[in-house]
């Protein structure tokens, strides 16, 4: 059989780019990383009348510049893995932006099939495009499509095969003209290049000097490391070039460029392709975005579907959440039936199956919350609501698009960090993601709810609504102070140019909902069983060993008998059954005692005794620290492992109210560590499934630095809680 | 009449005369089709006056009143 046909399927955002890639490939279609970023690279195949073709879908770009990664990505595919034949899918309905890409990849030479998508919107819009003079005129066939319904799908194909045996796989840059300014530089480059053999080996001359003149950075990089000298002649070419340029047309060579190419299509479609339509009128879509975006409407409208998301996500997640638990919890009675008891069983019940439990509990919501998000990204929505809250988010050095982020971790309370840190993908601009990124955690999700819930409920009975409101209004306070922090020191930089398509709402397919929800939860799956299973094992051993001496063991043992006997001794008539029961009853005190006993004699609760020096300036009670160190693992943790330092044996962390009255009893909380423990709580090191989440995001050195930066900052944060509160006390 | 985009009124056409931004904000400003000789029309602002809506060349582009000011327009 023949080596198969290597194809790339581009396009700009938006487009339909992916839809028409998962409807070429199927269910083929694999998700992966291009090595050392999080741009997800996908692939699948196609197969038709004996011709096996692999296709790899390009991240959607306006242009091949290097400013972005994912414009890198995009132009280095077709660099480097030289592909057969380029699919560029444009969005008929704004064809001229489009083709400024479609340029680009002529360009650099590669033989292209151009997709022209959309074309039922463009008929709707009462225009009509003629196909085939488009395609004469490029140079290179035109097949028109209707990706949401699968339509052109086989005849591009077919298109692909042709151009394949056509070229032979042989590229022929197009040559564009320039204009009278640059053209005779980029001829004289062109020989100075050739000349040297100057990245030749791999990169077409002309493309080179044009990219010089752009002063394409990833290039001229290349170029310096490959030839200093033959690099120093086309930079003062291009300094020359630039000279002139500005004095003749006041702009950069680069602007010149992006002139001419745009001169070029217009020449193109003006030759009588486009007939109809007015190109400012304006559509459906931006009749409805006067209410969508109105100045009062638009923040009611906005501030609705986000509540009515949060509703959607946790009244209706926390039914399958709930059969998630279910599950999970009848593998651990299963665990502790089959195994016998000891170390054995409990790791595989309290940190196997609890730890990875906690975390698979959470699938349903993210599955919901992703659902909805595509849905609502897919439609359009995202788009305005970046456009609404950009100049507010601004201030603070984020982006319109940090909204989201922001809300799905906890903006409002019960959402989730995890969640709330991928959807920081449809953030286009680094730096304001990486600043989205490392607050989102301080935001008040659904595990720091119960914790709170809990600290509320012992120390502000009277007004536990004020109290909360008054933590999540913290929480958003401290985000976006943070936030102004961040990009003034570790993430500074210029905010990203804001410039963005607000794309015309289109219904989402169910098909491209349910494909982007599964890939995202997958990844989200596959995480906790690989690191957050170490993690959950290695919390486990820390907070169980090592184990109490035995004659300690033996002397709760004796209290145990004790007990036995006398539960025994007063109850003379009670049957078997009944005596076993009320024996167990009587001997929980022992068995909470001698669970207090363990956690302070473990690791953990060594740790926790062992900062208490420094602990103290904050005011924390011990208990709280190792409550602290627990919820690392996972923030409802906080609860349980109170209650095992409160010695309560289990509470169920859904209904904390007796461990609330302890805690209020206990005269180690003073209002000014109460005060402290809640900002420590909000604040400090985000739970090791969003450390994950951050590390796979960005990489492990911003997890970490998320790690050990929240920590630092939160210690700062109640110590002067503490300390000035005192002051009051 | 010449004047900087953030001066247009929401329905006012205009024709773009000069993109004066360099760097990486030139080069997406450019990206997008906002080249000299672009017919453009507001279409509309966010509630805070800032970013604003243009449509042109069949689609809807909006961009921060900061980076309207690079681009001169001749209104209509």
């Amino acid at each position: 059989m023949a080596s198969p046909i290597r194809v790339a399927v581009s396009g700009q955002p938006n487009c339909g780019k992916s839809t028409m890639f998962n409807a070429i490939t199927g269910g083929s279609a694999r998700v992966g990383n291009y090595p050392g970023i999080t741009v997800d690279r996908l692939e699948g195949s196609y197969h038709a009348g004996g011709t096996d073709i692999r296709l790899v879908d390009l991240p959607g770009t306006y242009s091949l510049t290097s400013y972005s990664m994912e414009e890198l990505v995009a132009r280095n595919v077709i660099l480097d893995e030289h592909p057969d034949v380029v699919i560029n899918m444009i969005d008929a309905t704004a064809l001229e932006r489009s083709l400024y890409l479609a340029v680009q990849f002529m360009e650099i030479g590669a033989p292209m099939v151009l997709g022209l998508n959309m074309m039922d919107e463009v008929r709707r819009n009462g225009v009509t495009l003629d196909v085939a003079k488009l395609g004469k005129l490029l140079g290179v066939p035109v097949v028109p499509c209707v990706a949401r319904v699968g339509q052109g799908r086989e005849a591009l194909m077919a298109a692909v095969v042709e151009t394949y045996k056509q070229t032979g796989g042989v590229w022929k840059p197009i040559r564009l003209s320039y204009g009278p300014e640059l053209d005779p530089v980029i001829a004289r480059m062109t020989e100075v290049i050739e000349e040297a053999g100057f990245l030749t080996d791999r990169r077409d001359p002309r493309w080179v000097a044009i990219k010089y003149l752009e002063s394409d950075e990833q290039v001229m990089t290349e170029g310096r490391a490959a030839a200093a000298t033959v690099a120093d002649r086309l930079e003062a070419i291009c300094r020359e070039a630039e000279a002139h340029t500005r004095q003749h047309s006041a702009a950069t060579p680069d602007a010149v460029i992006a002139d001419w190419r745009y001169g070029f299509i217009q020449g193109v479609l003006r030759q009588g392709i486009v007939t109809g339509g007015d190109e400012l009128r304006r559509t459906f879509s931006d009749s409805l975005d006067r209410i969508v975006t109105h100045k009062i409407l638009g923040p009611v409208i906005m501030l609705s579907v986000l509540w009515l998301m949060f509703q959607v996500t946790f009244s209706l997640g926390a039914y399958p959440q709930g059969w998630v638990e279910a599950g999970f919890a009848w593998l651990a009675e299963l665990g502790t039936a089959t195994i016998p008891e000891g170390n054995l069983q409990s790791l595989v019940v309290s940190g196997i199956i609890g730890g990875v439990g906690a975390v698979m509990g959470f699938t349903p919501l993210i599955c919901i919350m992703f659902a909805m998000l595509v849905f609502l990204e897919d439609l359009g929505y995202m788009a305005r609501v970046a456009y609404m809250m950009d100049r507010v988010l601004r201030i603070f050095g984020l982006h319109g698009m940090s909204v989201m982020p922001l809300i799905m971790s906890g903006g409002i309370p019960g959402g989730c960090a995890v969640p709330g840190v991928m959807s920081a993908r449809t953030l286009r601009s680094p730096k304001e993601r990486l600043a989205t990124i490392l607050t989102a955690p301080f935001m008040v999700c659904g595990a720091k709810t119960t914790a709170y819930l809990m600290l509320v409920a012992a120390f502000f009975p009277e007004n536990p609504t004020q109290a909360m409101f008054f933590v999540v209004l913290s929480a958003w306070g401290f985000v976006l102070i943070v936030s102004r922090l961040l990009r003034w020191t570790v993430v500074k930089g210029e905010s990203t140019p804001f410039v963005m398509e607000i794309p015309p709402y289109r219904l989402p397919t169910f098909r491209g909902v349910v494909d982007h929800t599964l890939e995202r939860v997958w990844q989200y799956v596959k995480k906790a069983g690989t690191v957050i299973l170490a993690v959950s094992i290695l919390m486990w051993a820390v907070m169980t060993y090592p184990k109490l001496p035995e004659d300690t063991v033996a002397g709760f043992e004796a209290q145990r008998q004790e007990v036995t006997a006398k539960v025994a001794a007063d109850n003379p008539a009670a049957s078997e059954a009944e005596l076993a029961e009320l024996t167990k009853e009587a001997a929980k005190g022992v068995d909470d005692d001698q669970n207090e006993a363990a956690l302070l004699h473990s690791v953990g609760g060594r740790i926790s005794q062992f900062v208490r020096p420094v602990t103290d300036l904050a005011g924390f009670p011990w208990q709280a620290n190792v409550a602290l160190l627990g919820a690392f693992a996972a923030k409802e943790v906080f609860v349980s492992t109170m209650a095992t330092a409160y010695s309560m044996g289990e509470v169920d962390p859904e209904d904390p109210e007796s461990l609330s009255q302890r805690l209020a009893a206990d005269p180690a909380w003073s209002l000014p560590a109460i005060l402290s423990v809640f900002a420590f709580m909000l604040l400090y090191t985000p739970c090791m499934v969003t450390v994950v989440a951050i590390a796979k995001e960005t990489n492990w050195k911003w997890a970490t630095f998320s790690v050990f930066g929240s920590m630092t900052f939160a210690f700062v944060v109640a110590v002067a809680i503490y300390q000035i509160a005192g002051l009051f006390a | 009449m010449t004047m900087s985009l953030r001066r247009m009124g929401v329905n006012q056409e205009g024709c773009i005369k000069a993109v004066t931004a360099s760097g990486e904000m030139g080069r997406r400003i450019r990206d997008m089709g906002l080249v000299p000789g672009t017919r453009i029309m507001l279409v509309g602002r966010a509630p805070l006056a800032d970013p604003v809506a243009l449509r042109m060349r069949g689609f809807t582009l909006s961009l921060r009143n900061s980076e309207a000011d690079y681009i001169t327009v001749e209104a209509l």
